[in-house]
């Protein structure tokens, strides 16, 4: 529970965290530092140079930019949880993370950088679709939702990026979210959980994604085709685990979490289904 | 909660709590004197490994290293003492590793960072061995905890009743007779009641300083048992133990984890008298799951016969308890505490048999409940089993089986136990909960379809050791020369201002004996509970005492403040007496005052009194001056509370996910000194045992590694994880103490496991499940739902 010696730099805009990244191959961002710390103290992460972002100005608001919601790279999960702007399955994928102390830390893009296949918000993004916004001295991208995920606990972003900003279409319809949480009911990190949207109640056009169970959140597009040739919910959730590799842990086997997986896309599609209505 | 008039039995409001709340407590890593060093260890990643050579050169030569040890700098300071020293262990690995985590060299260096840092330099040539993890797999014996061992298994504690060979082999026969009537049931199941780590909010931390100018020691350690560090610290460097000090700070949790005198104790106190300077060595909290004791860890069988009416003929337990890799204070005591308790409420002929096994793992030790947890679990579950196999209601059976209410009893098992009045507590559960309506509230959720079950069960514990006899027993402790028995301890001081001290030797860890014992005092002298101060965990300052620990702590040293307080007011009296020139029998004490009886305006204060407590020419005639007594009280027997708890549950099929609905108690621990602090004791202990029926579990994979050693994966019950207790009470005073009060600190972890797991049961009973082992996390609940279905 120690670090190793590090620097520690408070940038003051995202120009200079840039810059900093840019110079220092081996740094990395805080944000919250509610996983890196961790992350630090035990040692599994060196880096030799904390870039701190997280006293810059004008990142931790949500705005209605009219076609999409823009989350700042500072909002935290607390603010995600309550904003009337945000779509349910994120709100309620933020509500369950962590506690109150936890909530009122973390960022919702941290939990994108951070890339843990076990954590909620993730999977609802996946599911609600949208971009990120990754900026280096070079300039910025966006980086589609299903592609910033790419292996466990990596994200797309590139050692000298920082995500700015997170943006969620305005699709209406309705979305929802459920999970096993590993102390049981919706308490701490996933043991599996889903997350979908859907344009309609009846479902038919959808986006649906399962967390938990693989390496890295993904879009369940077996569920999305079933539903999409008018496959009952529970029928489609039968493909919830198509294209990915359930993994074993000491919460579940391969077979439970893919029952699990199953059980969540079920119930996150009914929901999403009523919450259209 | 209703404020009483008597302060015994007044929810009075806990003292200590105003600093603890505002982050104003004080704790040993507070302790900081100028010039401490900081200690990090290395620790071997291997369960079972030779050590073939520790290479500390490029270590040693790191910005603000002061020293690193090995075990050839402290072999010659001997094992570590330990009170049932089966496998006493090094203080340092010395040639040989018996479980991952255990030390192999001690870094000192000028920062904590710096210390890790050069451990992290520190070159261990290790000789990896094949180790023994699995409890059943050390039992057969291929292969040895210890090379130098001709079996894993240490000793094995065999009752029904103890002590006595033939009755044993009789009471075999009997069950087997039982066993083989035509009209009789048998039910057997094999459980596991997994490994726990011991989890208490402050991880362990000790500073040491040495002062060579004094040749004394003091030491700051989270520690449930200050006089037994003290005198294990004398022992070792051979001084007095009036030559060390050991200061116990506020302890946040112990839970039995800090009822150890622990190798990082000795080590620290090795290395400040070597170096000169303070040495301070703090846990982390990965450390703690590998460096601070487990607790549980058994396997075991029970099986109970009886009559489809629900006589019980017959009651066997017969398993293995995991020791770890070697033994520690109590480590082979703890079944043997199961044992003292295997037959539980009940009058059938029992047989109890659990073997103590060596395995390359953490040590075990006391863990809250401490072998009565286990023993009652293996107990509790199979009543249930059996109850539901004869289809007989499980308190019927239960009452059934009861001993009647009784002063003095023997247990079949072989104990004498001081009071019970099982039945009636059983009944006043049932009606404060409304048993019957309960059951429908169940049956109608099943109409509905929805897996909702109930979960009764009942215990009897043993705690408040106890009469200074089981020393010799063997728990004895002069193995840290305590010049103590298992008695208590209490010196009660009135100052020259009427206000009073109480010195006890106790170890609280949030046990609130600020408070209680200020009311027993208090009610006993009349003084105000806000002008008493109580004193604890400093060695210095108090009596030999042997510290908190087995819920014994009010019932034994808190009967000796009580004893000591009376002794005070007897002298007072005279006192008052002299000064009122009244008889010393007329003399009453109330409100902070002595008056004469029949005419409260003829009064002193304790003021006056004390005052002329320390001007000895104002005292009467040949009476000494001051005003303070101390007494050492031996109970005549430990105590035995007991109760019954209940509580409904609902199981969701798909995920296999436990819902606790409810949770109701109806506990019996004799007098309560603070109703709202027996609550509190409650409260945590049941979720504690709740916690190890639905999270908590201490896995290692095959080659030894504990997998769950953050809080990430050793998953503890938190606030939301249980309802809301609705709790009440009967009560059943013993006569083994003044007071009447019998201990609460672990009843409720010794009530609740089996109470979760029951109700569990019940939801999945018609489903064909029997048994669901423990923590019933969901992928387990599941997957017997599965194999249920296929069966
Ligand atoms: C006690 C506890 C309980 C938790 N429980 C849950 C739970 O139940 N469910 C759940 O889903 N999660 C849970 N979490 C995880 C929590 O949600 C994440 O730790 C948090 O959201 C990460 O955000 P952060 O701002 O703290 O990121 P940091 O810790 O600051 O960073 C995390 C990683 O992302 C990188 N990073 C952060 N921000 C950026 C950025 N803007 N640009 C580029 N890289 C960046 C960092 O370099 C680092 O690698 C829990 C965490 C804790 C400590």
């Amino acid at each position: 529970m120690y670090p190793r010696e590090f620097e520690y730099v408070a940038a003051g805009s995202v120009e200079e965290a840039a810059q900093l990244l840019e110079d220092n191959p081996g740094a990395k961002v805080m944000s919250g530092g509610m996983s890196l710390i961790p992350m630090m103290k035990l040692r599994l992460l060196s880096p030799e140079l904390v870039v701190d972002i997280g006293r810059i100005p004008g990142l931790n608001t949500i705005e209605d930019r009219g076609d999409h919601i823009a989350i700042g790279a500072l909002v935290r999960q607390r603010q995600i949880a309550e904003s009337p702007l945000i779509p349910m399955a994120l709100k309620t994928a933020a509500a369950q993370t962590g506690d109150a102390q936890v909530r009122n830390t973390a960022t919702f893009a941290g939990a994108i950088a951070h890339a843990d296949v076990a954590a909620d918000t993730p999977t609802a993004f996946v599911a609600l679709g949208g971009t990120i916004v990754a900026k280096c001295v070079d300039g910025e991208r966006e980086i589609a939702a299903d592609a910033c995920f790419v292996d466990t606990l990596t994200s797309a972003l590139e050692a000298n990026e920082i995500l700015t900003e997170v943006r969620i279409p305005k699709s209406g319809g309705g979305s929802a979210y459920d999970k096993l949480g590993r102390r049981g009911g919706h308490t701490d990190y996933s043991v599996a959980g889903a997350a979908a949207w859907v344009a309609d109640s009846s479902g038919r056009e959808c986006r649906v994604a399962v967390g938990g169970v693989g390496t890295i959140p993904a879009l369940a597009s077996g569920v999305m085709e079933a539903m999409a040739s008018g496959a009952s919910p529970e029928d489609a959730a039968e493909r919830a685990c198509e294209g990915i590799t359930v993994l074993e842990d000491l919460y579940g086997s391969e077979e439970y979490k893919s029952h699990l997986a199953k059980v969540f896309v079920r119930r996150a599609l009914e929901q999403a289904m009523a919450n259209a209505s | 909660m209703v404020e009483t008039k008597s302060v015994l039995g007044g929810a009075i409001r806990r003292r200590e709590d105003p600093a603890l709340i505002a982050g104003q407590g004080l704790y040993t890593d507070d302790v900081a004197p100028t010039g401490t060093l900081h200690v990090a260890f290395v620790r071997s990643p291997f369960a079972k490994a030779k050590i073939l050579s520790i290479d500390t050169a490029e270590a040693a030569g790191m910005a603000g290293v002061k020293a690193i040890y090995t075990a050839d700098d402290v072999r010659h300071l001997g094992l570590l003492p330990t009170q049932v020293a089966v496998r006493a262990r090094p203080l340092l690995a010395d040639g040989q590793v018996a479980h991952s985590g255990e030390a192999v060299a001690m870094v000192v260096a000028t920062d904590r960072y710096l210390a890790q840092d050069a451990a992290e330099a520190v070159f261990v040539d290790y000789e990896a061995q094949e180790p023994v993890i699995d409890l059943k797999a050390a039992a057969a014996g291929d292969i040895k905890a210890h090379d130098d061992m001709d079996s894993n298994v240490i000793i094995a504690w065999t009752a029904g009743p103890f002590g006595d060979e033939d009755g044993i082999a009789k009471t075999r026969e009997t069950i087997q007779a039982a066993k083989d009537r035509d009209d009789t049931v048998t039910v057997s199941i094999e459980m596991v009641n997994q490994r726990l780590v011991p989890t208490a909010m402050e991880p362990r931390s000790v500073v040491a300083d040495y002062s060579p100018g004094y040749n004394r020691f003091h030491v700051h350690s989270t520690t449930q048992i200050p006089h037994a560090l003290a005198g294990a610290i004398a022992k070792t460097f051979d001084l007095d133990n009036s030559q060390v000090n050991v200061t116990a700070l506020e302890v946040g949790g112990g839970f039995g984890a800090k009822l150890n005198v622990y190798p990082d104790e000795i080590l620290v106190a090795f290395a400040s008298k070597a170096l000169g300077k303070p040495v301070k060595f703090t846990e982390s909290r990965r450390e703690a799951a590998v460096n601070t004791i487990h607790g549980r860890g058994w396997v075991a069988t029970a099986t109970m016969t009886g009559t489809r009416d629900g006589q019980i003929l017959g009651y066997e337990l017969d398993g293995l308890a995991d020791m770890g890799a070697y033994t520690q204070n109590f480590t082979a005591a703890i079944p043997f505490l199961g044992l003292f308790v295997g037959s539980g409420q009940y009058t059938m002929p029992t047989y109890f048999n659990v073997a103590c096994v060596l395995t390359n793992t953490v040590v075990t030790d006391a863990y809250r409940g401490a072998g009565r947890p286990e023993a009652e679990y293996y107990l509790e579950r199979i009543v249930d089993a059996f109850s539901r196999e004869i289809g007989v209601d499980p308190a019927e059976v239960r009452k059934k089986n009861y001993f009647d209410k009784f002063e003095d009893a023997v247990s079949p098992i072989g104990f004498a136990m001081d009071t019970g009045d099982y039945g009636a507590n059983l009944d006043a559960l049932l009606e404060f909960v409304d048993y019957e309506g309960m059951k429908a509230r169940r049956d109608a959720a099943r109409a509905e379809g929805r897996l909702v079950g109930l979960g009764l069960s009942s215990y009897v514990e043993v705690c408040g050791f106890g009469p200074s006899g089981l020393s010799d027993l063997g728990f004895n402790w002069g193995a840290y020369n305590v010049d103590s028995a298992f008695n208590g301890s209490g010196l009660v001081r009135v100052g020259g201002d009427g206000k009073a001290t109480v010195h006890i030797g106790t170890g609280p860890s949030g046990q609130g004996h600020q408070t209680t014992w200020a009311q027993i005092v208090s009610a006993e002298t009349g003084i105000p509970v806000d002008n008493i101060r109580v004193i604890s965990g400093e060695t210095d300052d108090t009596p030999v005492g042997i510290g908190s620990f087995g819920s014994r702590s009010a019932a034994v040293d808190g009967a000796a403040a009580h004893e000591a307080a009376g002794r005070v007011k007897a002298k007072a009296a005279k006192i008052a007496a002299h000064l009122l020139e009244a008889a010393e029998e007329d003399i009453r004490f109330e409100d902070g005052v002595a008056h004469v009886a029949g005419s409260p305006d003829q009064s002193v204060t304790w003021a006056e009194i004390a005052k002329t407590a320390y001007h000895p020419h104002l005292l009467p005639e040949g009476m000494e001056g001051g005003l303070e007594a101390h007494a050492v009280f031996s109970p005549g027997n430990a105590t035995w509370p007991f109760g019954s708890h209940i509580c409904m549950v609902e199981v969701d099929p798909d995920t296999g996910n436990v819902d606790v609905l409810e949770y109701l108690t109806m506990d019996d621990c004799g007098n309560v000194i603070n109703p709202m602090i027996a609550d509190g004791q409650l409260h945590g202990g049941i979720v504690q045992g709740a916690g190890q029926a639905l999270f908590e579990d201490a896995i290692y994979d095959e080659q030894g590694t504990l997998l769950t050693t953050s809080f990430m994966d050793y998953l503890i019950p938190t606030a939301t994880s249980m309802p809301s207790f609705q709790m009440e009470r009967t009560t059943t005073p013993t006569h083994v103490n003044p007071l009447g009060v019998k201990g609460i600190g672990e009843a409720g972890t010794i009530g609740s496991a089996q109470t979760v797991v029951n109700a569990v049961v019940d939801a999945l009973a018609d489903l064909g499940v029997k048994h669901v082992d423990m923590p019933v996390r969901p992928r387990r609940v599941w997957e017997a739902i599965q194999a249920a279905k296929e069966a």
